[in-house]
C-alpha cells in the first residue's frame, strides 16, 4: 500500500489524554449567562428577590414584615401546589388544563363523602386523593394510548370534570362551622401556626416539602430523569430503553394525586368546601410554571423555578394591594412578566456562549 | 455452523411502500457481518425489524434458535442486542452519563439507593468516561457536559461507546461513522474489532466500502428489499460490491 493510502495509520501516534482549554473570562455579561444556562432557576429567583427588594424598599414594615411575607406563601400555596402538577407535566412536553377541575372534584369529593353518606373523614379523604389520581391517570391513558394531544384530552377532561363536579354536588356548599364541628381532618392543611409573628399553615409545608421532594426525585432518580427524556425527545428515549407511555400516565396520574393533595389544601384554606371555588388554577398554574422558566416544549426547567414562579405571582398581588394600586395593575404586570420570562428562556437557549 | 440471529421471508410494507420483500437474513457468531445497499434499499427497515424498533408484517426473526417477536427495542436490548440508530437516539438537554445509563441507571447501594432510590452518579460519571476513553473520544471535556453541546461526531462516539459497552450478544452499528472524523472513525473500527474479539458479532451497515471491505467477514447486499447475495471481500473488489448493490452486474448465485 503507498503512503497516501495509509493516511490513518498516523492517528495511533496522537495525544491521548483529555483535551484542556484556556478557561479565558467572558466577561461578567457572559458568566451570567453561563451561570443562567447551568441553574435555570436562578431568573425567576433574581426576579423574586428584586421584587420583595422594591416592594420592601416602597412599602417599609408594611411589606417586610414576617407576617406579610408568610401571607403570601399562605395566598400562594394552592396555585404553588398545583403549579408543581403542572411542571411535571409540562416537563414531558405536555399540559395539563384539568388540574382545577380535579382540585375541586377532590374536595367536593372529600366533603360530600363525609357529609352525605357519613364516611369517617380519613377515608373520605383517601377517596378523593384517589379520584384525583384515577382522573389523571384517564388523562395519561388517553394521551399515552390512544396519542390525543395533551392540550385536547385535558381541555376535554377540564369540562366533564366540572360539569360531574356541579352534577354531583347539586352547586352545594358544605358551610364551614359543620366541617369544623364534625370533621376537622377536611380542614387539616388550613391549621395555622405561629412562629415570632410569621403565620404557617400545614397546607405551607406540605407545598415547601412537596416542591423539594420533586426537585430529589427529578434530580437523583432514573424516574425523574425519564420525565426529561420523554419531554426532550420521545422517539429518542423509546429507542434508548424508556417505556414512554408508562412515564406518561404515572406522570399524569402524579399531577391528578398532587391536585387531589391542592383540592383538600383549598378546604383549609376557604374553609368550606364549594364547588365553584378554584375556577383559575389552571391559567395560574401554567402562569407560575411559565414564569419559572419552564419550557412549554418540554425537557428544560426545575421545579424550583416552578415554586419561585408561584412567589412572584403572590409578591406581586399582595405589593401591589398594599401599595393601593388597582388589582388590574397586578394582571398587567404578571401578563408583562409572562413574556419577559420565555423571552429570558429564548436567550439561555443560545448554546454557543 | 447455526446463525446466532437469523430472518426468514421478513416483510414490511408502509402503506404502499414495500420495504421488505421476504427478506432473508443470517448473522453467524463471532463474525461482522456488513449490509450495504442503495438508498432506499431496505437496510434500515431489515435492521429495525430485527431490532425490535418495527415489527414486521411477516416472517420470522431467530436468536440462537429460539424464535423471538420483539415488540419495542427495550425487548431487544434485555435479550443482548444492542443497536446505534441513525438518528443516535440521545436526549439532547441531559449529559453524557445520564444517556448512556438511560433505563438501565445505577442506583447507590444500600438505603438511598433501595428506599431514596437515589441515583449512583459518581459511579455511572466514572463508567461513562472509561468508555469514552477506550473510544479515544478525548476531546469530551466535561462527561456532565448536556448531549447538545457535543458536536455531531463526539455524539455519535457517545452512542457507539453505549452499545459497545452494553451489548451481550449483537452489536448493530447503523451507519456509526458517518459524521466521524478521520480519528474517531478508525476509533470506531478498531472498537469493531475489539467487541469481535470478545467474541460478539456486529451488524455493520455502511456506505464507506473502505470501512466496509477492512472490516467486514462477509457482505450482505441488500437490493429492492431483499438479500441479494452475500460475498466474501476477500473474492470481490469494491466495484463489484458497488455493481452488485446497484444492479449494474449480476449476482453470483451461492454465497
Amino acid at each position: 500500500m503507498s503512503q497516501s493510502d495509509n493516511y490513518e495509520s498516523v492517528v495511533s501516534s496522537a495525544k491521548s489524554e483529555v483535551a484542556k482549554f484556556d478557561d479565558d473570562d467572558k466577561g461578567l455579561v457572559g458568566r451570567f449567562h453561563h451561570a443562567l444556562h447551568t441553574t435555570p432557576a436562578l431568573v425567576p429567583l433574581i426576579v423574586l428577590l428584586a421584587a420583595v427588594a422594591i416592594f420592601g424598599l416602597v412599602l417599609g414594615s408594611k411589606f417586610f414584615s414576617p407576617f406579610a411575607l408568610t401571607l403570601i406563601l399562605q395566598q400562594v400555596q394552592i396555585v404553588g401546589i398545583v403549579a408543581a402538577a403542572q411542571s411535571l407535566v409540562i416537563l414531558t412536553a405536555g399540559i395539563d388544563l384539568s388540574v382545577g377541575a380535579i382540585a375541586v372534584i377532590s374536595s367536593v369529593i372529600m366533603g360530600q363523602f363525609t357529609f352525605r353518606y357519613g364516611l369517617p373523614p380519613t377515608v373520605a379523604v383517601i377517596c378523593g386523593l384517589a379520584v384525583g389520581t384515577a382522573i389523571g391517570a384517564l388523562n395519561g391513558f388517553l394521551i399515552a394510548r390512544m396519542k390525543l394531544p395533551p392540550f385536547i384530552v385535558t381541555l376535554g377532561m377540564w369540562q366533564i370534570v366540572l360539569a360531574a363536579n356541579f352534577l354531583y354536588s347539586a352547586n352545594e356548599t358544605i358551610r364551614s362551622q359543620d366541617i369544623a364541628e364534625n370533621a376537622p381532618l377536611l380542614q387539616l392543611l388550613g391549621a395555622k401556626f405561629n412562629i415570632g409573628g410569621a403565620v404557617f399553615t400545614v397546607g405551607v409545608v406540605f407545598l415547601v416539602v412537596l416542591v423539594l421532594v420533586l426537585a430529589y426525585v427529578l434530580k437523583h432518580t432514573a424516574w425523574g430523569r425519564h420525565v426529561y427524556a420523554v419531554g426532550d425527545d420521545p422517539e429518542a428515549a423509546a429507542l434508548s430503553g424508556v417505556n414512554v407511555n408508562m412515564m406518561l400516565i404515572s406522570v399524569y396520574a402524579l399531577a391528578g394525586l398532587i391536585c387531589a393533595f391542592a383540592g383538600w389544601a383549598l378546604i383549609g384554606r376557604i374553609g368550606s368546601v364549594s364547588p365553584t371555588s378554584g375556577q383559575l388554577l389552571n391559567i395560574e398554574s401554567i402562569t407560575a410554571v411559565v414564569i419559572g422558566g419552564i419550557s412549554l416544549f418540554g425537557g428544560r426547567g426545575s421545579i424550583m423555578g416552578t415554586f419561585f414562579g408561584a412567589l412572584i405571582v403572590g409578591v406581586f398581588t399582595l405589593g401591589l394591594r398594599l401599595a393601593g394600586a388597582d388589582a388590574q395593575w397586578t394582571f398587567l404586570l404578571i401578563g408583562a412578566l409572562i413574556i419577559a420570562a420565555v423571552a429570558v428562556d429564548q436567550w439561555i437557549r443560545k448554546v454557543a456562549a | 455452523m447455526e446463525p446466532i440471529l437469523k430472518g426468514r421471508g421478513l416483510v414490511k410494507r408502509y402503506g404502499k411502500v414495500t420495504a421488505l420483500d421476504n427478506c432473508d437474513f443470517d448473522l453467524y457468531p463471532g463474525e461482522i457481518l456488513a449490509v450495504i445497499g442503495d438508498n432506499g434499499a431496505g437496510k434500515s427497515s431489515l435492521i429495525k425489524a430485527v431490532s425490535g424498533a418495527v415489527v414486521p408484517d411477516a416472517g420470522t426473526v431467530t436468536l440462537e434458535g429460539k424464535e423471538v417477536h420483539f415488540a419495542s427495542p427495550i425487548e431487544a436490548r434485555e435479550a443482548g442486542i444492542e443497536t446505534v440508530y441513525q438518528t443516535l437516539a440521545m436526549s439532547p438537554a441531559l449529559s453524557i452519563a445520564d444517556n448512556m445509563f438511560m433505563g438501565r441507571e445505577l442506583r447507590k447501594p444500600g438505603f438511598r439507593g433501595k428506599w431514596l432510590r437515589q441515583l449512583d452518579r459518581p459511579a455511572m460519571e466514572k463508567f461513562a468516561r472509561d468508555k469514552l476513553t477506550e473510544l479515544g473520544l478525548m476531546t469530551i471535556q466535561n462527561i456532565n457536559q448536556a448531549v447538545e453541546t457535543l458536536s455531531g461526531g463526539q455524539r455519535q462516539g457517545v452512542a457507539v461507546a453505549r452499545a459497545a459497552a452494553f451489548g451481550s450478544k449483537v452489536i448493530i452499528l447503523d451507519e456509526p461513522t458517518a459524521a466521524l472524523g478521520v480519528k474517531e472513525s478508525r476509533k470506531v473500527l478498531e472498537l469493531i474489532q475489539d467487541v469481535k474479539a470478545r467474541g460478539i458479532p456486529i451488524i455493520l451497515i455502511s456506505h464507506n466500502m473502505p470501512h466496509v471491505f477492512e472490516v467486514a467477514d462477509r457482505i450482505h447486499v441488500h437490493r429492492l428489499g431483499k438479500r441479494l447475495c452475500v460475498i466474501d471481500p476477500k473474492d470481490y473488489t469494491m466495484s463489484d460490491a458497488v455493481a452488485f448493490m446497484t444492479g449494474a452486474k449480476e449476482a453470483p448465485q451461492a454465497a
